[in-house]
């Protein structure tokens, strides 16, 4: 491995969490420990949580900072190693041997070693997102969005590229890579990953942010927004997250509809504010009508669903 | 195995890290994963080693961040998080954050290893804004400060508040056998918070100009809510920081231990486990959908299609190049769930309706039966309902299903269910009956178990009890078993979820 050759991206977590910020990500305590540790551990970082947390955004955020190229790979089901590694460029080998065999008429055919050494070069090889981010000179970061959606075979695809940095192919051996780029793995968790990929990585679960937290995340992601909408923006939501709900808001929902309130020229919230606007936080009706029925009470008990739940007969 | 590659490699590491955290550094963290795998998490070497390294790197007084460094490295499951977090403040309550505020303080430091030296300690912020000393301060006091703390929000002085608190109410005598729960309560009963909620909430109407709007005065109450249960945390954190003193790391790690939610037992799941088990059971019925999903879409390996080989053999000149297969098309199985909801096996129950119904569209079709002594039909509950656990709250609250007392009989539930719906069993269905088969010793009526097997596919039996507890008392499971194709002890989601996977 290449490791020691790598300068560290970081001096402490705070200044991963300052960096950050100064890109309006406002990483935790966590986010930010974990981001460190990947940089000196040379770790992919494996993040996890519900949809809309900012899992994605963390991996663009990074490769802002470092000032590295982004290169994303999307997961979906059925992705092979032809799109997620290399491939061989087919058409551009039958090209090249029929050149050769029409070229110089017989003259000048090369013999057949040559020929299969030389279509199984460089000049033939597509490079997919796993092989670029390896064979980079550049600091990269490397995003491979929602593994869980491959299969569980697919999955062994990953792991020698993400213990060792490196891509074997048969025809040129193993490529090690120029240098550790950061890798990002995301999950939105709708299967179990394999143990194999989860001890390769460090794990960061990103959750909703706490009120604190997503007040400023409001402050610096929405123009024009006050200090005080900001913070009933984010009271509110808190307060509708402790409902037990399908789809809890995510953050971009959040933040969409503190854009909403702002462009309706919204000082304050008040209850048919958002009554109207709740359907830009939550997707279900079911949802719509429980957060609705909340608004009207004052939360005093015993109306919580969730209170009295666990004592039925 | 794994216990003698541990030891190896530690050897190795205290080489490697000694010089900056020092062996006890290592000793501490060796005890740590220890305790972790005891308590159930699956902790590889290569983690360990991890765990080892990444801790170089980390500054040791940063309480949080070294939490996080562990926990990226050891812990690769959310759901593990809870386990991991109670044996982290085991381990590492006693040196931190919290102590160090208490070093700027004063000489907090001794106050958990002998009880009663530094007694003022952590008071002092406060006594210097009131000019009293903490130990003087009346019950009274304690109490006007505690509710002007938590009216303002201020974190530190409730931290203090937290600590003068335990020290005062918990009566917490060294060598006492008692778990922390005790000390809880007790602290928690002298504290009265909920009158302490509507006082803070009473303030904040008559300080409001205008009266508060219903959504204005939830929002106040739960930012008191949630200040409140901030003060709840840091009282279990002083208790058990005290506890870890007396009674050492190790042993406070054992009792303190708390199962994985997929390891929680139904019947004597408490409150906070409870709730536990919901938020683990949306993400567990995500999951199994999409895997039972796929697998349906995959391995689709069924008999050579004769017909169809023959027939795209003649673009081939006769010669079967292509070979057809016939796409198997599983049956949709139907399913009947007939479910005992009376005292201990309700929550069972409740789990797997909402398990069965979250899954339902890889059923033809679902019905659901609750019983005590009577029996309903409640499938109409759950018809176009996009919110599960509602339809399942209601048919604990709604349905008719007490026939004489309320007490199982389940011999009678059998028989009406077999008068009513009997005939609507075909040789498509699978028949779930769920309960503990406490019968109260009324007749058993297992004779309707035989006809129902008769004419449905499968019938099957989940237990909630231990299987060493089945046919004691007045449990006659056996009889209603040897009627079934299969009786299974179901008492956490992990088994609920295997059963369930393998029914499909």
């Amino acid at each position: 491995m290449v490791q020691s050759a790598v300068p560290a991206r970081f001096d402490s977590v705070a200044d991963v969490r300052d960096r950050l910020r100064k890109v309006d990500y406002l990483a935790d305590e966590g986010i930010a420990g974990v981001v460190y540790l990947a940089d000196r551990l040379h770790k992919p970082i494996l993040v996890e949580g519900p949809a809309g947390t900012g899992k994605t955004q963390l991996a663009k955020s990074v490769a802002e900072i470092t000032g590295a190229r982004l290169i994303r790979l999307q997961c979906y089901e059925g992705l092979d190693e032809s799109k997620a590694i290399y491939e061989w460029n087919y058409k551009k080998q039958l090209l090249r041997i029929q050149a050769e065999r029409t070229g110089a008429d017989g003259a000048g055919k090369a013999d057949w070693d040559e020929l299969s050494t030389d279509i199984f070069s460089d000049e033939f090889l597509l490079t997919r997102p796993l092989l670029e981010a390896i064979r980079a000179e550049e600091p990269v970061v490397l995003l491979i969005d929602e593994v869980d959606r491959v299969e569980v075979e697919t999955e062994a695809l990953l792991l020698e590229v993400l213990s060792d940095y490196t891509v074997s192919i048969p025809e040129l051996g193993t490529l090690e890579a120029k240098q550790i780029p950061m890798v990002f793995l995301t999950s939105n968790n709708t299967r179990e990953l394999s143990e194999a990929l989860k001890r390769r990585c460090l794990f960061l679960h990103i959750d909703y942010p706490d009120m604190e937290r997503e007040k400023e995340i409001v402050l610096a992601k929405v123009p024009d927004v006050t200090e005080a909408l900001a913070d009933q923006v984010a009271r509110i939501v808190r307060s509708i997250r402790q409902l037990e709900l399908k789809k809890a808001p995510s953050v971009s929902e959040t933040l969409d509809w503190a854009r909403t309130l702002i462009l309706l020229g919204v000082e304050a919230v008040d209850e048919k504010v958002a009554a109207d606007t709740v359907n830009i936080l939550l997707k279900y009706q079911s949802d719509i009508n429980k957060a609705l029925r909340e608004f009207q009470s004052s939360g005093a008990e015993p109306n919580k669903p969730w209170k009295n739940a666990g004592s039925v007969r | 195995m794994e216990e003698r590659g541990f030891c190896a490699v530690s050897d190795i590491a205290v080489s490697g890290t000694a010089a900056i955290t020092g062996a006890p550094m290592l000793e501490l963290l060796e005890g740590f994963i220890r305790e972790l795998r005891e308590a159930g998490l699956p902790v590889s070497l290569t983690e360990n080693l991890d765990a080892m390294e990444a801790v170089k790197h980390i500054p040791l007084e940063d309480r949080e961040a070294f939490k996080y460094a562990l926990a990226a490295t050891l812990v690769k499951s959310n759901a593990h998080w809870r386990a991991f977090e109670t044996v982290f403040e085991v381990y590492f309550s006693l040196r931190g954050k919290q102590w160090e505020l208490t070093d700027e303080l004063g000489d907090g430091a001794d106050d958990t290893e002998g009880e009663g030296d530094g007694e003022l300690a952590p008071l002092e912020p406060l006594a210097g804004l009131r000019g009293a000393g903490g130990d003087a301060l009346s019950p009274e006091e304690l109490a006007e400060m505690l509710y002007r703390a938590l009216m303002e929000g201020d974190e530190a002085v409730l931290r203090a508040l937290a600590r003068q608190a335990v020290k005062r109410y918990a009566g917490m005598e060294p060598g006492r056998p008692v778990g922390g729960t005790y000390y809880l309560y007790r602290t928690l009963r002298n504290l009265d918070l909920d009158t302490m909620l509507d006082r803070l909430m009473e303030q904040t109407r008559a300080e409001s100009p205008v009266p508060l709007t219903p959504l204005e005065e939830r929002l106040e109450r739960d930012e008191f809510e949630a200040r409140i249960e901030q003060l709840k945390k840091e009282i279990e954190a002083e208790i058990r920081r005290r506890l870890v003193a007396d009674r050492g790391v190790e042993a406070m790690a054992k009792t303190l231990r708390k199962p994985l939610p997929e390891d929680i037992d139904f019947m004597h799941a408490s409150r906070d486990e409870m709730k536990a088990l919901r938020q683990a059971i949306y993400p567990l019925t995500r999951k199994l959908a999409v895997r039972l999903a796929r697998k349906r879409r995959h391995g689709r390996k069924g008999p050579l299609d004769f017909r169809n080989t023959i027939r795209h053999s003649l673009s081939y000149g006769g010669v079967p190049a292509e070979p057809k297969f016939k796409y198997p098309r599983p049956a949709k199985p139907e399913i009947f769930v007939i479910a005992d909801i009376s005292g201990s096996v309700a929550a069972f129950a409740r789990f797997t309706l909402h398990l069965v119904y979250a899954i339902s569209n890889q059923f033809s079709k679902v019905r659901s039966f609750v019983f005590i002594d009577g029996i309903d039909e409640v499938t109409d509950y759950f018809d176009g309902v996009e919110d599960i656990a509602e339809a399942v709250h209601r048919v604990n609250t709604e349905a008719d299903v007490v026939w004489v007392d309320g007490h199982s009989d389940y011999g009678h539930a059998f028989e009406v269910f077999w008068q009513r719906w009997g005939k609507d069993i075909g040789p498509k269905t699978s028949v779930l009956l769920l309960g503990d088969a406490r019968n109260n010793y009324h007749a058993s009526q297992s004779w309707v178990i035989k006809e129902i097997r008769h004419k449905a596919r499968h019938v099957f039996w989940l237990n909630p009890e231990p299987r060493s507890y089945w046919d004691t008392g007045d449990s006659i499971v056996s009889e209603y078993g040897i009627h079934c194709d299969g009786v299974f002890e179901c008492r956490n989601l992990r088994q609920l979820e295997k059963f369930v996977d393998n029914l499909v």
